[in-house]
């Protein structure tokens, strides 16, 4: 009843809620929104929660993961890749058309596809920087040459719009090994794609928010102006964060080409919005600034879920369409009060 | 000896002469205000001495030596901080992580070198109380603060990072009277500690209470340079409000009236 009961702490802080505290986490929307498909698609579908059921969701979420993480990344640093789609394919296609079709070793063509794709990356990146035009219309020019470079020089090279024959060149074994293999959890394959996403999502979310090139990242993507004349290297950190992209798309390139060992010319084309779906599903705000590595990663698992959950409860996959657009709708419409919240300037 | 001088420094932009002759000094533990109306030349005085631009005319001389800085990174080095108006704070960020930005502590080595979180949270908590500012929580985002809060976490953010010189864009503009006092204070305190402070303002008010010294621009040149042993507040008020051309300018409106 005294005033010395008191307890010390700062009088203006009320009491911070648990709901206070989640709702200024950027994955927290998209943690309930999984658990609830989780739970739904557990309950009206036999399959989902099988072995077999597991391991086809995670696959599908993975290698979308993987390009959630990384264009989440981008998001997070205030720019969009449209070419990410497409770069999966064609650094797919750069490896086949090396190995297969110039007899390259496939670790040999791997390395020059990497090359292939940082070059991209650096590229948007250099561009975007250099003209200070929106990354949006940048790397929607950069979408349309890859599409069409991605089918001229198939054309050209096979007379068909596929590569393939992967698995007769040398180093395919050992390459398949690494990027496309899978593991046994009783009894049950996963593919190792998983494995690469866990791990992409992990080295995303710790660069984040536990390195200094993280604080850059939001930074830039916060306010360029501010970042830029307390002498942060924007430059560097934006053309950085495209090339993470172009790597991100090389690496499921590389896990596509060794699991299916062919690949189509117009593969990719569309998944750009996918991944830029899923990185805002899991928090990330268009404006940049804002968002969050596992958030991605967990938007890409809601997408998976649900794509394979309509499949085992053997419903049109029209629906999956309506339940992307309402789950978009919902979470930019909790992202947008999040960042009204943050923003909120006082006099 | 001076932490910094101009003499006579002169800026065009191809056809348009923005600054011309403009001379003043900035000494430790002293504030120099710099006033005059939009389009006098301010802007361009500092960002001269930023290192946003560089002059063509004229002497720009760091505790003595002649400089020409080709980025803010230089001028920063030299310990010339610049708080400019949009503040440099990214609103959505914490308020330890502007602290720290673009100069972070980290800990660990090589690939697996990172943000020290602890040490950036202590020492801005730290930092800011030494300045006389209590925030409640370092891990809010700067964009919850008042804007008189956010003007104080630059303004420490610049003395903590060692900076010699503070140059204060407009600090009060956007302020209401009360905030602004506060903002003053912390103007005040910087130049208690040694620092010299550039502050540019158009509203004498603000300028004659912390003041030492005041260059009043017009239309890029030197208006007037005076100590301010030299001009009482009416006076400076009357020079930055246009002076003759302001009584000029009641006479019309009085003959507008009569009509």
């Amino acid at each position: 009843m005294t005033a010395a009961i008191q307890a010390q702490p700062d009088e203006r802080v009320a009491k911070k809620g648990l709901t206070d505290r989640l709702v200024v986490r950027p994955e927290i929307g998209a943690l309930l929104g999984a658990v609830l498909v989780f739970v739904f698609f557990s309950v009206v579908t036999g399959q989902f929660l099988s072995p077999l059921g597991v391991a086809t969701w995670l696959d599908d979420s993975s290698t979308l993961g993987i390009m959630a993480v990384v264009v989440a990344l981008l998001m997070v640093g205030g720019e969009f890749d449209l070419s990410a789609g497409v770069m999966t394919a064609s650094t797919s296609l750069v490896t086949a058309i090396l190995a297969t079709q110039a007899g390259w070793n496939v670790w040999l063509a791997l390395l020059a596809s990497l090359a292939f794709a940082l070059g991209v990356g650096a590229f948007n990146g250099w561009l975007v920087m250099k003209t200070g035009l929106p990354s949006f219309i940048v790397t929607l020019g950069s979408f349309l040459a890859l599409q069409g470079l991605n089918l001229g020089v198939t054309r050209l090279v096979t007379n068909t719009v596929q590569v393939s024959g992967m698995r007769s060149t040398s180093g395919y074994e050992s390459a398949g090994g690494l990027f496309a293999s899978t593991f046994d959890i009783g009894g049950t394959q996963f593919q190792s794609s998983i494995i690469w996403w866990i791990l992409v999502t992990a080295i995303a979310a710790w660069l984040l928010v536990r390195t200094r090139f993280g604080n850059w990242i939001f930074a830039v993507g916060g306010s360029q102006v501010s970042a830029r004349s307390v002498g942060v290297p924007v430059v560097r950190t934006k053309i950085l964060l495209f090339m993470g992209t172009a790597l991100g798309a090389w690496l499921v390139g590389s896990i596509n080409i060794l699991r299916f060992a062919s690949v189509q010319a117009n593969q990719g084309i569309g998944l750009e919005f996918q991944y830029i779906i899923a990185a805002v599903i899991g928090g990330c705000l268009l404006t940049g600034g804002f968002g969050s590595a596992v958030g991605a990663a967990i938007g890409a698992l809601i997408f998976g879920m649900a794509r394979q959950g309509i499949v085992f409860a053997q419903w049109n996959s029209d629906w999956f369409m309506l339940f992307l657009g309402v789950m978009l709708l919902a979470a930019v419409l909790v992202n947008n009060a999040f960042r009204r919240r943050a923003e909120r300037v006082r006099r | 000896m001076s932490l910094l001088e101009v003499r006579e420094i002169g800026k065009t932009y191809g056809s348009v002469i923005a600054l011309r002759d403009v001379s003043t000094v900035v000494n430790a533990g002293e504030v120099t205000c710099v006033l005059g109306d939009n389009g006098a030349g301010k802007s361009t005085l500092i960002k001269i001495l930023a290192g946003v631009h560089q002059h063509d005319r004229g002497e720009f001389l760091v505790e003595g030596e002649p400089v020409r800085f080709s980025s803010p990174r230089e001028a920063l080095d030299r310990g010339i901080a610049t708080v400019y108006q949009d503040l440099a704070v990214v609103p959505l960020m914490s308020v330890w992580r502007n602290f720290f930005l673009g100069s972070e502590p980290t800990t660990g080595f090589g690939p697996f070198r990172m943000l020290d979180r602890k040490k950036g949270r202590e020492t801005t908590k730290k930092a800011l109380s030494d300045m006389g500012i209590d925030l409640r929580d370092v891990e809010q985002p700067v964009g919850t603060l008042s804007g008189g809060e956010r003007q104080c976490v630059a303004i420490a953010r610049a003395v903590y990072f060692g900076a010699k010189v503070l140059i204060l864009d407009e600090p009060t503009a956007a302020l209401g009277v009360k905030q602004a006092g506060v903002v003053l204070k912390y103007v005040a305190q910087a130049r208690d500690r040694g620092l010299g402070v550039v502050l540019i303002t158009h509203n004498p008010h603000h300028a004659y209470p912390v003041a030492d010294r005041f260059l009043l621009l017009k239309r890029g040149a030197a208006l007037g340079h005076y100590e301010k042993s030299e001009i009482d507040i009416n006076e400076l008020t009357r020079q930055m409000a246009g002076g003759a051309e302001l009584e000029a300018l009641e006479h019309e409106l009085r003959q507008v009236e009569k009509a």
